[in-house]
């Protein structure tokens, strides 16, 4: 509990230090993210990532010292490259772009390894820390480091801002931005140099394997909470930098816990509960829907059971044994007993010793039903110029589904028909 | 003898790698490849930890059903949760991966692996780790034996289900219409390619797994459409990055899987050049054929 007072208090500067820098990380990471997961670029930063390592290395081979300005430039250099390569690859050649991009993340990163090793047992003392590009040093973040991190934050916000329309046309319908004379290309390019500037910082936080999470994690998560764009980078900032919080957290009150890997976990889980209990696109929300739905059409499909046995009899008064309901209509006994159940509980049938018995407001909504389907078989016979026995399976899908709007067109549409393609009377229900 | 002995066990490493990388690219299933070999971290940890030393079995079962679990999850994200199939690779591997590395910090005290070695192997200390018999006969190093057995067991596979992975390779409907159990296999090869990513993991670490997995293979398939021939060509391109990273990493006093990986990166960027400027060639050569006056 001490620990976490003071982790709150935000009294130690390195408490500070750590937990503002990787919120600025997680947050613009997933700003930028934003765009490449739906430009379905999703591993195109994680080709980034492990193609920024021989970049980090060769700067320090050429300059002799780790300048934190100058390892960026490195790491955008061949950061750009991997992404020319990628494209390059896929184009010129059968391999597809998962291949492509398999091999230069996995080339890149050897050969940055190869350099990164042949560095440190060169003997120059200054490589120390190098190594932070690959497992990150969230822990030990500086002032320094913070200092670059908002500055290249802000930067980063600035662009996706004042480019915000721009990168959303790209993103959605690149034809479109072509034709309306966009110059897509360039856009592209701008969208791809704040990726590798994002990755290129965001990587001393997480390190090389774990920062396509801080990219696309956020993004997929957010995804399942709205449709809008706007709404959607702002969801993905919230999700990217709780998750650094709550990793730093940990990290602060068990020290030998690596922060990286705890952001990620953090937003793993984060983007998992979204996925399943977002409202209206999880996957609860799904089932629900689902469930609902097939249990409409299980009401629906007994009532038109008692209307086609009353109809034959030309008496729907009739009270209907268990027997004959289960064998018109194939149901499963369970699934009977449970529609009959609810029907009841509608108020729709009625139930007298072992018999069942459709009343009138069940007839009412059996006669909707089937005047919906013989319609919409009307609809399709004449108009579609559909044969009569092509009609049904379709009308019985789409019975469920029209609304009372489509209903009122059909109807005008066919001008009120008497009579279905298979002759049985269209009943309407006086209103 | 060192010499010797690094090469021929990456070697061996590579080719197993390789051939069933020929079946990941076919397949189109390259990245795959590539989250399987770093989400089978968590498995590795649990394995260590339950058996308490690096036996071998149980750390070979642990990784298979994490392999599996990896596809099944990818799966889950794509057609349960309708992700985009790149986004669902992503988030599983990164989220199995960091779970890994934190079973490694909690469990720091109990296992010896280190995160340097979980990203680019110690294949160096191979010639160290030495397989003597109770009769006190040298046997040569053990990651050779294991290496050799896994190149083994994969042959085998391959050799006694190459027609059905062929059809499930090339037309999945059609296997599919012949009755042939598609996802059997598909599970199958995944188990094959964690069984390998871990058998390769302590010599050439996660990533590098993945350079010998998709690099060769792909390099093969831009030179030959036959699957025999890019499985035999992949072979030798695999043995030709095992000696020559081996001097390159000798030369740069570097790693030596990271040349390994460095020399397969060259062999694909030489062979893709090169066929780029054929094609250049003989596009320049055909447009000098339409130049010729029209008599």
């Amino acid at each position: 509990m001490k620990e976490t007072i003071e982790f709150l208090s935000f009294s130690d500067p390195n408490v500070r230090f750590v937990v503002i820098g990787t919120m600025i990380l997680g947050a613009t990471a997933a700003m930028v993210g934003t765009f490449s997961f739906l430009r379905k670029r999703a591993l195109i930063g994680d080709a980034i990532a492990h193609a920024i390592l021989p970049g980090v290395c060769l700067s320090f081979m050429v300059s002799g010292e780790k300048n934190p300005l100058g390892l960026i430039i490195g790491a955008m250099l061949t950061g750009w490259l991997s992404l020319f390569l990628i494209d390059a690859i896929s184009r010129t050649s059968k391999l597809k772009n998962d291949a492509a991009i398999g091999i230069v993340l996995s080339v890149f990163f050897g050969v940055g390894i190869l350099l990164l090793t042949s560095i440190q047992q060169s003997g120059n003392a200054a490589q120390a820390g190098l190594d932070h590009f690959l497992f990150g040093k969230a822990a030990s973040l500086t002032k320094i480091d913070l200092m670059i991190f908002s500055g290249i934050g802000l930067f980063l916000i600035l662009v996706v801002v004042l480019l915000y329309k721009e990168f959303k046309l790209i993103s959605f319908n690149p034809d479109y931005a072509k034709s309306v004379g966009l110059p897509v290309k360039l856009l592209e390019f701008i969208l791809a140099t704040i990726t590798v500037l994002s990755v290129a910082v965001g990587i001393q936080a997480v390190g090389v394997v774990l920062m396509a999470a801080l990219l696309i994690t956020p993004a997929a998560g957010a995804r399942f909470w709205t449709n809008k764009l706007s709404s959607m980078i702002i969801i993905a900032v919230i999700l990217g930098a709780t998750s650094a919080f709550f990793g730093s957290y940990v990290s602060y009150i068990a020290p030998s816990m690596p922060t990286g890997p705890w952001i990620v976990m953090f937003l793993s889980i984060l983007t998992i509960a979204s996925i399943w209990f977002a409202p209206k696109t999880g996957m609860l929300a799904k089932f629900k829907t689902r469930s609902q739905n097939k249990k409409k059409m299980l009401l629906e499909n007994i009532l038109k059971v008692f209307y086609h046995l009353g109809e034959k009899e030309e008496d729907f008064k009739v009270p209907r044994t268990f027997e004959d309901l289960k064998k018109t209509r194939n149901l499963t006994p369970s699934e009977l007993n449970k529609g009959l159940s609810q029907l009841k509980k509608k108020n729709m049938v009625r139930k007298s010793l072992d018999t069942w018995m459709i009343t009138k407001t069940g007839l009412f909504e059996a006669r909707r039903i089937i005047k919906l389907h013989r319609l919409w078989e009307m609809y399709l016979n004449q108009r579609l110029k559909l044969e009569p026995d092509h009609v049904h399976n379709d009308a019985e899908a789409i019975e469920h589904i029209i609304t009372p709007e489509i209903e009122r067109l059909l109807e005008k549409e066919l001008a009120f028909p008497t009579i279905d393609p298979h002759q049985s009377k269209i009943p309407y229900n006086e209103s | 003898m060192e010499a010797f002995w690094i090469i021929l066990t990456g070697s061996l490493i590579a080719i197993s790698c390789g051939l069933l990388g020929c079946y990941l690219v076919l397949r189109k299933m390259a990245m795959v490849g590539d989250a399987i070999s770093h989400a089978v971290l968590p498995g590795i940890v649990l394995a260590y930890l339950f058996s308490g030393s690096r036996e071998a079995i149980p750390m070979l079962i642990g990784a298979a059903v994490i392999g599996v679990l990896t596809t099944i999850l990818i799966e889950l994200f794509y057609k349960k949760a309708k992700l985009q199939i790149d986004a669902s690779i992503g988030i599983t591997f990164t989220w199995l991966f960091a779970i890994g590395i934190i079973l490694i910090s909690v469990f720091a005290g109990q296992i010896d692996l280190d995160q340097d070695c979980v990203l680019y192997g110690e294949i160096a200390y191979v010639p160290l780790d030495l397989w003597v018999s109770e009769g006190g006969l040298n046997l040569g190093p053990r990651s050779l034996w294991i290496s050799g057995t896994l190149l083994i067991i994969l042959l085998i596979f391959i050799k006694i289900s190459y027609k059905a992975l062929f059809i499930t390779t090339f037309n999945e409907d059609f296997a599919k219409a012949l009755g042939i159990n598609v996802a059997f296999w598909h599970f199958a090869l995944m188990g094959s390619v964690s069984l390998t990513t871990v058998v390769s993991f302590e010599s050439i670490g996660a990533i590098l797994v993945v350079a010998f997995l998709i690099v060769p293979p792909s390099a093969a398939y831009l030179l030959t459409h036959e699957l025999k021939k890019m499985l035999l060509l992949t072979s030798v391109l695999a043995i030709l990055a095992a000696i020559g990273g081996y001097y390159l990493a000798a030369w740069l006093n570097g790693s030596i899987a990271g040349a390994m990986a460095t020399v397969c990166g060259i062999e694909f960027f030489g062979i893709w050049i090169a066929l780029q400027v054929k094609k250049l060639f003989s596009k320049k050569q055909s447009f000098k054929h339409e130049l010729q006056p029209v008599e």
